[in-house]
């Protein structure tokens, strides 16, 4: 625990350090959510319809952005070895690179979601659904991202590959998160779809976190 | 005999041996030189067979009419392109857990076949629903999923060749296998879950078929057929997998010896 809590800061001072890393996926996540109303017209009943499905799509991708890093800088120098052998089982050092994940991407697009769907004109009724979908979503998404971050660690064009690995595994967030915010727009108990997102989340945990760890070993073999 | 192996029952000690017995390069090669014509033959005749049965002799659907014939083609390519999916998840287990080399071999060669069988689930699907439901596509919970489904095959086939080392794309594919099947009970129970477009399944292994057998009959027939005929192809691309590494090592060791 303790070896876990100290990676976990490693992870978080380089990337205060690298703050340009994190900036990178918030601003993408902004400009390209602030493009949709150029594409389809300003109309505001269009836009609140649409401003969930929105908001999740450009969550997804901005998430997807820092993930060819995650391992990539350790892989390189050669740190991805010694971590590995610092007595931490490697599914729990995947774990370390989630939650690190999470706090530098996950949570400034769950902070930075609420000011982009008004500007989106979310029915206010959706917007509590929309972030508490976005909670356990954005935790998802940055297991499943670690999970395939590791996979293609050394693969030829990895970083074309991952989006190509990660978003089919991530549709099943996409619509239960989505669905949560539009059964929220139109009077229907959000709860059900919240639960299943939930329960992905408990999928996700043990079973991203092996598969990483898994991929993590035969890349340093 | 030590104590602590006549605790292990003679059957299990044994059964490390029978699985890699067939890690023999040569003795896969003669094995499965003397099987392939036996599947291949027989698959394509059967295939043949159920597919002219069911599109020229199968009685037409009472309130489909004729479009009905492309269950025929549709719903063997649906079993297998799942069937494929958990086969290759097998070899995945098998790679990873023993390390055994053939099932990496097979399991590079399971995704492009069970790939092109999706596709042909997904078109002949595409080209009944425009007739019957009066759209080449909807986002229906079976479509989407099996769609997915596709997406896994291509990115396997896609991450197997994206290493410089053979040996780390059939780790990372297996991998990658592994998470996926998650996505096949979502197939299998999304028409029962969601009670979206696509009907629920006709056919059970358990209770009476809710068709008529002059259907019933050309369909099993040509899900046999092509059973055989992916295994057979499987086959036959795991065995040329086996001889171009031969060569590619036989041209290695040529060039050795020439530096």
């Amino acid at each position: 625990m303790k070896i876990f809590r100290a990676l976990l800061a490693r992870e978080l001072r380089l990337s205060l350090r690298h703050g340009a890393d994190s900036w990178a996926a918030l601003l993408f996540f902004f400009v390209a959510g602030a493009l949709f109303p150029l594409a389809i017209g300003p109309a505001p009943d269009v836009l609140a319809r649409l401003a969930p499905g929105i908001v999740w799509v450009c969550a997804l991708l901005a998430a997807l952005l820092p993930l060819d890093r995650l391992f990539g800088a350790d892989y390189e120098d050669g740190s991805l070895d010694r971590l590995l052998l610092c007595g931490l089982p490697a599914a729990a050092m995947a774990l370390a690179k989630a939650a690190a994940h999470w706090l530098t991407t996950g949570l400034p697009l769950l902070l930075a979601a609420a000011p982009l769907a008004i500007m989106l004109r979310i029915r206010p009724t959706a917007l509590p659904a929309l972030l508490a979908g976005l909670l356990p979503g954005t935790l998802t998404l940055s297991l499943l991202g670690t999970a395939g971050a590791a996979i293609v660690l050394g693969a030829r064009r990895g970083g074309v590959l991952l989006p190509l690995l990660v978003l089919p595994l991530a549709t099943p967030v996409l619509i239960f998160g989505a669905a949560a915010a539009d059964a929220a727009a139109s009077g229907l108990p959000a709860r059900p779809a919240l639960l299943l997102l939930g329960a992905l989340l408990a999928l996700a945990l043990p079973g991203c976190a092996l598969a990483a760890g898994a991929a993590l070993r035969a890349a340093a073999e | 005999m030590t104590p602590a192996d006549s605790l292990v029952p003679a059957s299990r000690r044994n059964s490390g041996f029978t699985l890699h017995r067939f890690a023999n390069p040569g003795r896969f090669l003669r094995l499965s030189g003397a099987v392939l014509p036996w599947v291949a033959i027989p698959g394509i005749g059967l295939t043949v067979a159920g597919l002219i049965w069911g599109l020229a002799f199968a009685p037409a659907d009472w309130q489909q009419g004729e479009t009905v014939r492309i269950i025929y083609v549709h719903v063997p390519a649906a079993w297998l392109a799942s069937a494929g999916y958990a086969m290759l998840a097998l070899c995945a287990l098998l790679s990873l857990v023993w390390r055994h080399p053939l099932a990496d071999l097979a399991a590079a060669e399971i995704s492009p076949v069970g790939a092109v069988f999706t596709a042909i689930c997904l078109a002949s699907g595409s080209l009944w629903g425009r007739p019957t439901w009066g759209t080449w596509w909807v986002w229906d919970a079976r479509l989407t999923s099996v769609l997915v489904l596709f997406f896994l095959y291509l990115g396997h086939i896609a991450l197997v060749h994206a290493f410089d080392d053979p040996q780390r794309g059939y780790r990372a594919g297996a991998i990658l296998a592994l998470v996926g099947v998650v996505n096949l009970p979502i197939i299998k129970f999304s028409v029962n879950w969601w009670n979206t477009l696509h009907q629920p399944a006709t056919i059970s292994l358990f209770g009476a078929p809710t068709m008529s057998l002059a259907m019933l009959w050309p369909l099993l027939i040509a899900a046999l057929g092509y059973t055989l005929v992916f295994v057979a192809l499987v086959l036959a691309r795991t065995r040329a997998a086996v001889m171009e590494r031969r060569i590619r090592a036989l041209l290695m060791a040529r060039a050795e010896l020439a530096a």
